[in-house]
């Protein structure tokens, strides 16, 4: 491993270019990614509707305005589903182009033209864009369908669905982007959409607080993107993939490790990576659909896209390809326990989400032998996570918007269509075969177990904590789904039976199924969970299909057999269940939490991640600035006031000359005069006699 | 009009004198007027008279200005007069100015009074004076002292020789001398500014002919064109260059007080207060461009000639005169309270602005008239257009019997007609009782709210007030970038400095009377320093605190605006446009001020 600093090392590029040689992976597998193409075939040139339709539903569902109340809803559908049936055409018609000619940028105009810099927009359309672009408007139009149901009594229901439509036309910028420049737009356009659709229901101080500390993190991340164009731009002169990508293998490590690192403060941010996680819990104040959709499926996936996009930058950077990996496993560890003691249903689940991704970012760092599987896990999770979300969303609708799990239990009777979809999902993320978590999940864990570089410690410590993620996973989400639907009622039913529910004092419920509009989405992302992992995985067809983008990959062992990791996951991950079997389903749960261990009152506040932020960066952010603005009202307000002050008192004791009396105003011009003619005499100037 | 066309004479180009000889003729023809006219029929005689005069000698400085560009100047009456294409610009300048003032001067608003005393002669405050107020008596002589005062003004920056100069310098004096005593309210203190006015005139003019007398002495001609043939061609009193430099130095003092510089300034503030406001307009546009006319012709054609190490001390006298002048003008009108003043000082400070355009009168590039034939048009217009706004805003007298309100009025604060509105419907003018309405209001407490109220008026109050800050797309900003451009173009760059800090404290009196009109509320009535009769003298260091309040007043006294007669509306309406005509478009006017940007010795 070369030492690398930083800051120096940005002068001496091409030197350090130089002396590291072709002996890093990058070498190995960039032959193989597929340059892009600037010949568009023909209905590529669809693409810019992908954009364009969303984008159109949230111009117009905002423009219109309350006119717009009645219909507004399928509208916005209708336009996201549009963009899902483009989708499918541009798909479908890059299946049938042969996988060298499958990447392929899209210019559409020229943008900024300034100096060296000329950045045009583009869109760059491969089986990376075209594999997101399909997962986010589909789950984005089930959601949307979805939504039609849930929000159905919120008046601001058209708002909603503007607000949805443009975050699906800001991912699919981010997603289709030809350079990082415009990636940037759509990293902020989502930003805006999470912020708007988490503050969603402001009038709640909470919602509008949450809202504004996910938008805060996130800006801490997006600085990272920033930090990163700056650095392309003074390394490449260029911001675009092209350019960047075909330059990165000649560039240095320095610069490199730099921008490595720069975007992987921008992947924490968006995707609620370690240490910029925080937001993430409390993003849930958003509507459940918002949660499913962007704080599930898609949006906090864009770190993991952005890491796997920028391949060919950390592939030539192997100290930020390590720390890329170190937040991936300590995130996942760090979801996984905070989500062991959430009783909050969404909060629970958004830990998981956390964790997940934690999963795929790992991956993402392993190289080129985990990105196909970075993206295969996301993908199967965009289906599971979303239909659980779904799921907890269809239970709240049946429990008065309750999401304390020590107040559901037994729920699987009264909603039967919840249960089954979120089961199918439950089993999903746990990594059973043949569920879709299986399929990648156990790669990724296998992946993990390679070593890199012929360094086995990393192949035992990754690998270690990926599979003894697997198994706390398997806990929570068995603790989550056990609690909701399994075990005894802990809510009041209102039949007063003592030996029935074990919570008389609550509100009144009664639990039902959801309507077909919320049950529908779920049934199709259940099934999703099901098979979309085992028929992805067929053949490698996946890992094939993103090739052209991720390269080909040399086989190689990890430090256990295969089939050993395969037993080994599953035995922890069936022991994770039958805890929770034990702990949550068979055991009665006490609706007032217990007091747990130390750990447990951790992981309850989120391992002390808000105070700790408060600590080191609120507390002393707020000095800093108070004391800023201290000094801004005393030097620069201060100086500037004391100057008109004395600007003004001048005035007023120039003004006592002008006393109204002639003889004194004679005078003065007297004064004045013989003032000049002194001047005049007395001034020798340089030229002068 | 013109019977100039009889008197052809070989030795003299009577052609170049048409615009002056206009212009004066008309004056003359208007003392008959007021001799031999019927009362009636007089005001509207003196009208078409004195606006056609201006309108004619306007038509003949466009019809001249081709023929004085070809020949590069004419000298006239054996050099006494010499119309050149710069004298004839300041000229043009003068006029169209003079024409937007006559309009002012004209308007008699809804009251249907003029802003002129009845009878200027009248001990202020006599019965005397009160049964001509009574009488409706109008002071029709106002237009022949206006057309003289033009005369004047249009010799003034066209003079061949120093004599010719003062004479001049009298002609355009003393009808404003007599102008400004004829403000029809405030008696005493118009009065007061006129007697002052006068003899601080008098002292500077007494300066002025001291320094032609040794300028004289020097080069043994008061004529310009000797006086730097003598300096060129060393024909000189001998070693006596000195001299020249004193008497120049003298003479400029002169000018300088003129238009209105630091440390011969005083007189300013007062006057402009006390005057007739469409006669402060009048004087602070055109008397500054007449003014200016003459300094820069002293300055190019014997200035110039001054041997450098004299030039250079020249030069430093104007770097301190402009300093002066702009500090002073900016950190007084900072703290000024009544509006005419505050226009005053500002109108002090763009004398230092232009000073700034001055001082590279060495150079021969051209680019410093430019910049001050340039400014003194903005400035006019912002001048002329601000003063006639002055003019609209009106005090409300304390009201004994209750009016009825406008229905304008009665919306905002808790006003003098509430209750009564039973009566409104008799209201059917803007002023319901044309005694009722007074002065100018020109505190400044007074304009708040102006905007809300008439916010065409306060808009366009606004655009001047914005366009005598330097504000881009105003026609002040290009006047000011030029005039510091050329400064900087010569090395006078600390100049250029200080004018830009000094337009920046500047914006804040401008910006304030913005915020003013605009976005604080008006007040409600609140004791406001009594109107009429006021004391005589309001000098700034006793005006702020005097002025009697009474409580009867406090209650009813409210400020209204009054309409217009069309005349006022017009003159605003042209200052408007070019104001923004000139910020928006001003290289065709850059270019014509360029090309005037010649002298003839």
């Amino acid at each position: 491993m070369p030492t690398v600093t930083l800051l120096p090392a940005l002068a001496h590029v091409g030197e350090l270019g130089a002396l590291l040689p072709a002996t890093l992976p990058a070498a190995l597998s960039a032959q193989e990614v597929v340059p892009a193409t600037t010949v568009v075939p023909g209905p590529f040139l669809l693409a810019p509707l992908l954009i364009l339709l969303p984008l159109l539903g949230a111009a117009v569902l905002l423009l219109v305005g309350r006119r717009s109340d009645r219909w507004g809803a399928w509208f916005g559908v209708l336009m996201s589903a549009a963009s899902f049936v483009v989708a499918l055409v541009v798909f479908l018609s890059m299946l049938s182009l042969p996988p060298d000619e499958r990447v392929v940028d899209h210019r559409l105009f020229d943008w900024i033209a300034a100096g060296g810099l000329d950045v045009g927009v583009g869109l760059r359309l491969d089986p990376l864009s075209v594999t997101f672009v399909l997962l986010v408007t589909f789950v984005g139009t089930l959601i949307h369908v979805y939504a039609v149901a849930y929000m159905e009594h919120d008046k601001d229901r058209r708002r909603f669905f503007a607000y949805l439509n443009l975050f699906v036309a800001a991912m699919l910028v981010l997603v289709l982007a030809d350079s990082y420049l415009v990636l940037f737009v759509g990293w902020e356009g989502v930003g805006l959409a999470s912020y708007l659709l988490i503050g969603f229901w402001n009038h709640e101080r909470e919602n509008a607080v949450a809202a504004k500390k996910a938008f805060i993190m996130n800006r801490v991340g997006d600085l990272g993107l920033i930090v990163a164009l700056m650095l392309m731009f003074a390394g490449f002169g260029a911001v675009d993939f092209a350019t960047v990508f075909a330059d990165a293998p000649e560039a240095g490590t320095a610069l490199l490790t730099a921008i490595g690192l720069a975007l992987l403060v921008a992947a924490c941010g968006k995707s609620a990576q370690f240490p910029l996680q925080a937001w993430l819990g409390d993003a849930m104040a958003g509507p459940t659909p918002v949660s499913a959709l962007i704080h599930a499926a898609t949006m906090v996936t864009a770190g993991v896209y952005l890491v796997v996009r920028s391949a060919p930058i950390y592939e030539g950077a192997p100290t930020a390809q390590l720390v890329v990996v170190v937040v991936g496993a300590v995130t996942l560890l760090f979801g996984a326990i905070i989500g062991c003691a959430k009783d909050d249903i969404k909060k629970a689940l958004a830990a998981s989400t956390m964790s997940q991704i934690g999963y795929m970012i790992l991956a993402a760092g392993l190289g080129p032998i985990g990105y196909a599987f970075a993206i295969f896990h996301l993908v199967t999770h965009g289906f599971f996570k979303a239909g659980m979300f779904l799921g907890a969303g269809s239970v709240m609708h049946g429990m008065n918007d309750g999401v304390d799990m020590r107040r559901f239990g037994a729920l699987s009777r009264y909603m039967k269509v919840t249960w089954i979809t979120f089961g199918l999902g439950w089993l999903a993320i746990l990594g059973i075969p043949p569920f879709s978590g299986f399929w990648s999940k156990d790669k990724i864990i296998e992946a993990a177990f390679v070593p890199i570089d012929g360094q086995e410690w990393r192949a035992w410590v990754f690998g270690g904590v990926a599979l003894l993620g697997a198994g706390i996973t398997a806990f929570y989400m068995s603790r989550l789904f056990f609690m909701t639907f399994h075990g005894h009622k802990r809510w009041n039913d209102g039949s007063g039976s003592p030996t029935g529910p074990l919570s008389t004092d609550g509100p009144v419920q009664h639990p039902h199924e959801s309507p077909l509009l919320m049950t529908a989405p779920m049934v199709v992302l259940a099934v999703g969970s099901v098979a979309l992992g085992g028929l992805l995985a067929f053949g490698n067809g996946f890992v094939d299909w993103l090739s052209p983008v991720t390269g080909h990959v040399e086989h190689a062992d990890p430090v256990l057999p295969v089939w050993a990791l395969v037993t080994l996951t599953l035995v922890l991950v069936l022991l994770g269940v039958l805890l929770a079997w034990r702990q949550f389903a068979v055991s009665r749960v006490p609706i007032v939490p217990p007091r747990g261990s130390v750990l447990t009152r951790a992981a309850r506040k989120d391992l002390y991640q808000d105070q700790v932020n408060e600590a080191v960066f609120m507390r002393p952010g707020q000095y800093l600035t108070r004391s800023l603005v201290y000094g801004d009202r005393q030097m620069v307000d201060g100086g500037w006031m004391g100057l008109a002050g004395l600007v003004g008192a001048t005035g007023e004791k120039l003004r006592g000359m002008q006393n109204g009396f002639v003889r004194s105003y004679a005078a003065t011009m007297l004064a004045g005069l013989i003032v000049i003619v002194a001047v005049v005499l007395a001034v020798t100037t340089g030229t002068g006699s | 009009m013109t019977p100039a066309a009889a008197f052809v004479a070989p030795t003299i180009e009577w052609a170049y004198l048409v615009p002056v000889i206009v212009v004066l003729v008309a004056g003359v023809v208007g003392v008959l007027v007021e001799a031999f006219v019927p009362d009636r029929a007089r005001r509207a005689v003196q009208l078409v008279l004195a606006l056609g005069a201006l309108a004619g000698a306007l038509t003949s400085i466009v019809l001249l200005w081709p023929d004085v560009l070809e020949r590069n100047g004419v000298r006239v009456l054996g050099g006494a007069l010499v119309v050149d294409p710069f004298g004839l610009a300041v000229q043009g300048i003068v006029v169209v100015l003079a024409l937007l003032a006559t309009l002012v001067v004209a308007d008699r608003t809804s009251t249907k009074q003029d802003a002129f005393a009845p009878t200027g002669a009248a001990v202020p405050g006599s019965a005397y004076e009160d049964l001509a107020r009574r009488r409706g008596l109008e002071q029709t002589e106002v237009y022949p002292l206006v057309l003289f005062a033009v005369g004047g003004m249009m010799i003034f920056p066209a003079t061949g020789d120093l004599l010719t100069m003062f004479v001049a310098l009298e002609v355009l004096s003393l009808p404003l001398y007599v102008l400004t005593a004829l403000a029809r309210r405030r008696r005493l203190l118009s009065q007061e500014a006129s007697f002052k006015y006068f003899l601080l005139g008098a002292f500077a003019s007494a300066i002025f002919i001291f320094g032609v007398a040794l300028v004289y002495g020097f080069a043994g001609s008061v004529q310009l064109a000797e006086v730097r043939g003598a300096l060129l061609g060393g024909t000189g009193l001998d070693g006596m260059t000195s001299l020249v430099l004193l008497g120049l130095v003298m003479v400029l003092t002169g000018l300088l007080f003129k238009v209105g510089a630091a440390p011969f300034h005083s007189w300013t503030p007062d006057v402009y207060q006390g005057a007739p406001t469409p006669i402060t307009g009048f004087m602070a546009a055109c008397t500054k461009a007449a003014a200016f006319g003459a300094l820069l012709r002293v300055l190019y054609v014997v200035g110039q000639a001054l041997p450098p190490d004299l030039q250079e001390k020249l030069v430093v006298a104007l770097w301190v005169v402009a300093i002066l002048t702009m500090v002073v003008g900016t950190v007084i009108g900072v703290v000024q309270t009544d509006m005419k003043r505050l226009l005053a000082y500002s109108s002090i400070a763009h004398a230092g602005f232009l000073i700034v355009a001055l001082v590279g009168f060495g150079e021969l590039s051209g680019f410093g008239v430019r910049a001050l034939l340039f400014y003194l048009l903005a400035y006019g217009l912002a001048t002329i257009g601000a003063f006639a706004v002055v003019t609209l805003v009106r005090e409300r007298a304390p009201q004994p019997v209750v009016v009825p309100a406008e229905a304008d009025l009665a919306t905002v604060g808790a006003g003098a007609g509430a209750g009564t509105s039973g009566t409104a419907a008799s209201a059917g003018s803007d002023v319901p009782d044309a005694g009722a309405v007074l002065g100018e209001a020109t505190h400044l407490s007074e304009w708040a709210g102006l905007g809300r109220r008439s916010p065409w008026l306060a808009g366009a109050f606004a655009l001047f007030l914005l366009s005598m800050a330097g504000i881009p797309l105003t026609a002040g900003f290009i006047a000011k970038f030029t005039a510091f451009q050329s400064a900087v173009a010569v090395g006078a760059w600390p100049l250029a400095l200080i004018g830009v800090l000094a337009s920046a404290v500047a914006v804040f009196f401008y910006v304030r009377i913005i915020v003013l009109m605009f976005f604080t509320p008006t007040p409600t009535p609140t004791p406001t320093p009594q109107a009429a009769g006021g004391p005589g003298t309001a000098p700034d260091g006793a005006s702020s605190t005097g002025g009697g309040t009474s409580p009867v007043a406090a209650l009813t006294s409210r400020v209204t605006v009054v309409r217009s007669e069309g005349f006022t509306t017009v003159a605003i309406a042209i200052c408007v446009i070019g104001v923004i005509l000139l910020g928006v478009l001003p290289s065709s006017v850059l270019d014509l001020a360029f090309e005037a940007a010649k002298f003839r010795p």
